[in-house]
This record gives structure tokens, sequence and C-alpha cells, in this order.
């Protein structure tokens, strides 16, 4: 009896387990079709992030951006695999001798996906309503790089927001709009390029036109266009079909009408996965064909094991800023200078940094134009630091050193691991540290108020232009390093306002060889972001912006 | 009944508003905030105030609060910062991916907890006790993530058996009901759904049933210990009724109390247990949100969030007092 009974459990457990089985057999034989050798299989791949809207307008976010350079199209872009900027939308351009006007020569033959002809109308149509936006759209979380690059709008409704540098685009014919700014900057041409100024068609914006964000301030809700699929229309090599935000997943389709090579996948989804260490473990079980930024630890393993992890061309720096307000003796420039000696920044590029990491000798990787051979370097020679110390009567110095605690940057691949040998270094040569740690939402912040006496932070650009590194950082008196320096402020505008493209490049590396004369921060090194395939992926050409145009991969 | 039920209703009433200002004042203290996790790096000192005040929190903290009561009254529990959609869009649009989850581990706690914390109190001192009390002692120990990592390992990687991430396999056709891809799948007759649904469910199930079945275990086991001692048992056994009979009317019954309470509680805390198990599963539900909202100090999304959870468990706990009413003719008489 009691035999009999004591069954029921073990054949409940059979029967839940049985059924277990039965799911995974009929899973399993469908993950097996992911294996694409056909080329309708839709290829998946994993970002860190969602996206946030389907209109990268409304955005600043990368993972967005991942996702709208395949739907829309900008008038100029970077070329495949590297950063010059090319004609994207537009075969070629020229700018008036000031720097103010801008003609652009479309492609001809160029569709939308919905049917709408590509034309100088349709690229001034776009303009126009980004300048005329109202309401919620001129929240700098919803118009972030508009600001950024053209100012403000028509009528600017907050005090904040910059006076407009955008002035009209004309259509001069058929294929030729002319777009004219009140002043030039060097953010272009680089800003034409943005992913957030992608293109839609004029029927989509006809039909988004009366589209608002709607709620008051604080609870502002996007319109219905930027979050469900089936009204936004560019010209890219996919059509987005789907936005499933149960599933955080959006689907993309080839267009067949593309006016360059058709996509190599039909279909391509992409999907989140935030953790690291998931995104790896999703594409060796093969739940996914790729996914981004990769470990560093992880790229020896995954190619052991067939994967393929090509490497980005670096396109970021790392350093280690010296806040010379928060503690006294940083704004004396030879204990900056003992501090850059005592740095071994070749063990850290060695040691830490995936394989194509490099030491930077500036506050811009040397892929960009305007990156100096001649600026002051500064050498690891522990005694000189100790001598350098002495001299200036800093023995007993003692700094705090704040790193962020739960993240990792393209640039900054294991913060902790990288502010311990750092650390080391600075302890072998007599100086006391204090680590402080905070978690990258609270880093920024203290960072930026100037709390931090040393901190490790970094920059990966948004475009080809050594004002995109270094103006972001020393065109003015900036609290995060704190130190007013009128001549280098002054060279900084003079620079970024020359649009002469020869004498702005040469004037970038005179101030380049002055930033690091005085010394405000270390540059460490410049890291080479890493991206992973599957064995049986045509990866495409990687880019030192991770602006990687999917259509170029296929199946092998 | 219904008094009882009503009146455990009223009293969520103060208890969201004390939660909802405790929330309030803690998010407030939270350090840094929205405008520095949703610009870039390099956005400007006036651009980072231009959103504060476009997000309202230049106001001060009782005019924020007072607006937030205001719009809970209407219904509205704001929207979210960082996707700009409806707090209450993004909680129903995620919470079906945390039920079935969190239902499926409870369902392999249960399943697995009782009979084997039954079976160690009925072989107390065998092999088998040992086994279930020891094992019980490493679920409660080891922590959610690290068991989640082996179990993908061994049966994601290695084995290939389950899937390693999401809730649905990518691409999958699917008719989409109410969110609940199980439920969709029955109703719709996509048995292929409902195997890849159940399929993505056992990896994160199994590593989130890991606490509620240790516990599950040593309380069953501690209970039928007890009950199995109690005089009632051995009359029952000494007047010849049939062992079946004495085992569930009079042992598992009695020995269920506790348990019923615990299996509860446990249910509640699984919507906690499920940020964890979510984000190193990329399962798309609740918990995976909360974490990134708490990067991103999406304070509309982790206030409306919390109270809606503190809201569904008092309702659990309130059923668990239900369910004690029906199995205790004592507390019905109450």
């Amino acid at each position: 009896m009691l035999r009999k009974s004591s069954r029921k459990p073990l054949a409940l457990l059979a029967a839940a387990t049985s059924l277990a089985l039965v799911a995974t057999a009929c899973a399993e034989s469908t993950r097996e079709g992911g294996d694409g050798a056909d080329s309708s299989e839709p290829f998946v791949f994993a970002a860190a992030g969602s996206i946030s809207t389907l209109d990268p307008f409304l955005t600043s976010d990368g993972e967005t951006y991942r996702y709208s350079r395949q739907v829309f199209e900008t008038l100029l872009r970077h070329e495949s695999g590297g950063s010059e900027i090319v004609g994207g939308l537009a075969e070629d351009w020229e700018q008036s001798e000031d720097g103010t006007e801008w003609t652009f020569h479309l492609r001809e033959n160029v569709q939308f996906h919905d049917g709408d002809a590509l034309n100088a109308e349709a690229v001034c149509a776009n303009f126009d309503r980004w300048h005329n936006l109202t309401g919620g759209y001129q929240s700098s979380n919803n118009s972030y790089y508009w600001q950024s690059v053209f100012g403000g709008f028509a009528e600017n409704e907050d005090e904040d927001i910059p006076d407009s540098r955008y002035v009209s685009c004309e259509a001069q014919d058929e294929l030729t709009p002319v777009i004219t700014i009140t002043e030039y900057s060097s953010i272009f041409p680089g800003g034409f390029s943005l992913a957030a100024f992608g293109l839609m068609s004029p029927s989509t914006l006809e039909a988004i036109a009366d589209q608002e964000i709607t709620g008051e301030e604080g609870n502002y809700t996007l319109p219905e266009y930027s979050q469900v699929a089936g009204t936004v229309a560019g010209t890219g090599p996919f059509t987005v079909e789907e936005w499933d935000q149960d599933q955080d997943e959006v689907t993309l389709q080839r267009f067949e009408d593309y006016w360059g090579e058709p996509a190599g996948f039909e279909t391509m989804l992409l999907r989140a996965i935030p953790d690291e260490t998931a995104r790896r473990q999703a594409l060796e079980a093969g739940d996914i064909h790729g996914y981004d930024l990769v470990a560093p630890a992880d790229v020896e393993p995954l190619e052991a094991a067939g994967f393929q992890v090509p490497t980005r061309d670096v396109f970021n720096v790392l350093y280690m800023a010296y806040q010379q307000e928060a503690n006294e003796a940083l704004a004396d420039l030879e204990v900056r200078q003992a501090l850059a000696h005592a740095v071994d920044r070749q063990r850290i590029v060695d040691t830490i940094l995936p394989a194509g990491g490099e030491v930077a000798t500036q506050f811009h990787p040397d892929t960009l134009d305007g990156w100096s051979p001649d600026v002051q370097t500064y050498d690891y020679d522990p005694d000189l630091a100790e001598e350098m110390l002495a001299d200036a009567g800093q023995e007993d110095l003692t700094l705090e050193f704040c790193y962020p605690s739960d993240v990792t940057r393209p640039y900054m691949p294991a913060p902790r691991d990288i502010f311990d040998v750092i650390s080391a270094d600075l302890e072998a040569v007599g100086v006391t540290v204090e680590p402080v740690t905070y978690e990258w939402a609270d880093y920024i912040p203290r960072t930026n108020s100037g709390e931090c006496p040393l901190y490790l932070l970094g920059w990966t650009g948004d475009y080809n232009d050594a004002y995109n590194f270094i103006g972001t950082w020393f065109s003015g008196y900036n609290s995060e390093f704190g130190f007013r320096d009128e001549d280098l402020f002054e060279a900084m505008a003079e620079a970024s306002g020359n649009p002469d493209d020869a004498e702005r490049v040469a004037a970038y590396q005179e101030l380049n060889n002055q930033i690091m004369d005085i010394l405000p921060g270390l540059p460490i090194s410049s890291s080479p972001p890493s991206i992973a395939f599957a064995e049986n992926v045509n990866p495409p050409a990687v880019s030192p912006l991770t602006q990687e145009n999917f259509s170029e991969a296929s199946w092998k | 009944m219904l008094r009882f039920i009503v009146r455990r209703v009223l009293q969520l009433i103060p208890t969201l508003v004390g939660l909802s200002i405790l929330l309030f004042v803690w998010l407030q203290r939270l350090p840094g905030g929205p405008e520095y996790a949703l610009l870039p790096d390099d956005a400007t000192d006036e651009q980072r105030a231009s959103l504060r005040r476009s997000l309202g929190l230049d106001e001060p903290l009782t005019v924020q609060y007072l607006s937030f009561l205001r719009r809970i009254a209407q219904g509205d529990l704001g929207t979210s910062i960082a996707s700009g959609r409806p707090v209450l869009e993004e909680f129903l649009t995620r919470f079906p991916a945390t039920f079935e989850l969190a239902v499926s581990a409870m369902v392999i706690a249960v399943a697995v907890g009782l009979p084997l914390g039954y079976l160690a109190a009925r072989r107390r001192g065998t092999v088998l006790d040992f086994a279930a009390v020891g094992g019980s002692l490493v679920g409660i120990c080891t922590p959610v993530f690290f068991l989640a990592f082996i179990l993908k390992v061994v049966f994601a990687e290695r084995l290939g058996l389950f899937p390693s991430a999401f809730r649905l396999s990518p691409g999958l056709d699917r008719t989409n009901l109410s969110g609940f891809a199980v439920l969709d799948g029955l109703r719709t007759g996509e048995w292929d759904v409902v195997a890849d649904a159940l399929a993505h469910l056992v990896l994160p199930g199994l590593a989130l049933a890991s606490i509620p079945l240790a516990v599950i275990v040593r309380m069953t086991r501690a209970s039928v210990l007890e009950v199995l001692e109690e005089d009632y048992v051995r009359t029952a056994d000494a007047k010849g009724l049939h062992r079946n009979t004495v085992r569930t009317r009079h042992v598992m019954r009695n020995a269920m109390l506790p348990v019923v309470t615990a299996i509860g509680l446990l249910t509640g805390s699984l919507f906690a247990g499920a940020v964890l198990t979510e984000s190193v599963f990329a399962f798309p539900g609740i918990g995976s949100f909360i974490y990134s909202a708490t990067q991103e100090r999406d304070y509309p999304v982790l206030t409306g969030f919390i109270l809606i959870i503190a809201t569904v468990y008092v309702f659990i706990n309130l059923l668990v007092d239900i369910s004690y009413s029906l199995l205790d003719p004592r507390v019905r008489a109450q």
C-alpha cells in the first residue's frame, strides 16, 4: 500500500518532466532553423539595450540608432568601415566659402519605402519640420542632436534653448537642396551624418504632421507613429515591419527597391540583452547570431570556439582627469606631470584592453585629422615621478580617485581593473590613493560638478572632427577639469569656426600640443570595441563609430 | 467573508499612500538623475537643466508629490521618462511575462517541494531525508545569478536542451491576444508557440524556483513531522482508516496551513526575485524593466511599478488568508 501511494508524487514529477521534454523537443526544432544556410532565415542580433522610438530624431540613444541606420539614411554618412565623411543620399556636396551654405547633390532614382521619390523638396520638408517643432518636441530629451547641431527652433519655448543656427532649406532644382545656417561651426559637415537626421518620406511627414508629443510638463507621451510600426518610411536597405514591445524585438525586412546593393538578409531581428554574459551565452547557445560590446576577456575564448570577433578601429579615448579645484596640489603642473610619469599605461593596454588597444598620447585617437605627432609625451618613469613630486613638495600627497562601479564603456572595458593598475602605480611613487566609487548614474554628475580630484572617463566620437573630442572638454571653463586658460579657449573657438579644412586641421594639431603641455588630464588609451558573429555569418564591415550597415552582412 | 475582504482592500489605501511617500523621498535621495542617464555625456549644463524643467523635476518635492497624487486619483500612473510611454501600458506589456515566469517557478517549487518535503518527513533519517534537507540548504544558499549561469552553461550551451535567453524564439509567428504566450497559444491552438514558451520558461523558472523550492521542502518536512506526532493521527491510524485518508485528510491538510502561508509570501517575493532572473535570461518582464529604470532613474516607472507590485502583493496575501480559512474551519468560524 505504501509503495503504491508513494509513486504518486514520482508519477507527477515524471509527467512534468515528460511535458518539459516534449516542449523542449518542439522548441529545439524551431531553434535549429536558425543555422541559416537559407537567406530567408532571420538574422538575430542582440544589442545591450532596447530601442526607445522608431523616429531617431526623438532620441540620443545609440541602441535606437543601430536600428534606425538600417531604415533611414542621411545626406552624408561615414565610409563603410571607416570614419571619413562620404556621400550618403547626397552623392556629392559643397559648402560656400564662409561655410554657411551647404549644397547637396542627391542621388537619382532613390525611393522611400512607401514609393515616394527622394528629391530636394523631400529633404527640405524634413529639415523644415525639425526646425518648426513645438511643445514637447523641444525638450532636450526629444531633440537633443537638433539642438546640439542646429541650435534652437523657429520659435523657442524655453529660455535655455539656444538660438537657431538653421536658416532655411531651398530646392535649387529637383535634386539639389541648399541648406543655409547662420554661422560655420566645425560640427559641419559631420552634423549632416548624424543618425538623428535620417530622412522620412513626404507621405510619412504628412501622416505625422498632427501627431504631437502629448501631456503636460514632466509627463510627456511620445506620438503613436514613433511607437507602432507602419507609418514611418525611410530609404534604407531595410523596412521596419514590427516593433514587438512585449518581446523587445524589432523586425526589419529587406527593401527590394533599395537604390544600392540589396541587403544580404531577408529578415533581421534586433533583440535586447542588457547583460554582457547573457549576450555571450545566447550566441554560444545558438539563440542569436551576433552581438555587440564583447567583453575583452571573452574575445579569445569566442574566437577559439569558432566565432568571429572582428575588432573595430579605435575611435575613442579614455583619460584620467585632474580636477585642479578639487585638490590644490593638482593646480601645480609639475605634480600633474609627475603623476603622468608614474602611470604605466602600456601595462593597461597589454593586460586589460582587447588586442588593438593603444596608449593615447593626446585627447583623441590618431584616426582623426588634427592628431599631432609633436605633442609632449609622458613616458612611464616612476623614479622621475618620485623626484618631481619631491621637487614640488608633495612627497606625502593624498588624492581621492573615483571610478564607476557598475558599467563598462567601449573606451573603458574594466573600470575597476584599470583603477587598480593606476592606483598601484601611484602608490608606488608615494601617493596615497583614496578610492571612491559611484554608480554610473551618480558618477557622471559628481565628476561633471568637479567633486573628484582624479577620475576615469572617456568619450566615443559622434563624427569625424577633432572638435567633437577636444572641443567637448576644452572650449571654455569646464568644472570637470576646473581650470581656466583663456588662450586655449580662444584658440579652440577660432579653430572650430574656421571653414577651411586644412587650416582647421593645422589649428587642431597646435591645440593638441598646447593641451598636452598644460596637461589637464592624462590620456590613457584608445580601446577598440569588439562585435561578435556566429561562424555562418559574413559580417558587415565594422565601423570605428559603431555604425555598422547590416545590409552588408549575409549568411555564408 | 465579504466584510473581511472589503476591510483588507480598504487597508490597502493607507499602505499605498505611505509607500508612495517613502518612495518619493527615497527616489529624490537617489544620487544622479534622469538628465544624466538620458542625455549623452557631453550634454551641456543648460541642456540638462532644460530637461529637468521639462520633466517637472525642478518643482519642490511636495508639488511633485501632489501632482503625482492628482494623477493617481485620475487613474494615471504617469509616463516613463525613458520611453515616453504610459507607465501602466509599460506594466501591462511586461506583466504577462513575469506572471508566467512566477507561476512556472511556483509550479516547479510546489510540484517538487511538497512531495519531497513529505517524503523526507515520512522517511526521516534516511538518505532521501538527508538529500532533501541538504539540497534545500544548498538551494537557499546558492545565489540566483550563479545558479542561472550554471543552468545556462549545462542545459543551453553544452546540451542545447533549452534556450538561454528570451521569452519566445526570435521571429516566432504568433497571435498575441492577451500577452500571455502560453494561454494565447492554447486558445488559438498554436502548439508550437506553447511549446516554445514553455521551453523558454524552464531554465529561468528553475533558477527562480530554487529558493521557494528549498523553503517549501523544509517547511513541509517540519510541518509534516509535527503533525505526524499528533494524537489525532495516531488515533486515525489506530481506528483503521485507510492510510491515504490519514495522509490527505489528517496529515497533509493540517500540515499545509503554514506551508500555504509560506507559498503566498514566496509568490509575492518572486516578483522581486524576478529582477535578477529576468536580467540574466534577457526575459522581457517587469523585473528586467525595473532594473533598467533604476539605471536610468526613471522615477515614474519605479514609483508606478512598485505601487502596482505592492498592490498585487497585498492581494496575494488576501488570497492566502482566504485559502487559509478554507483549509482551517477554525479560521472560517472567526
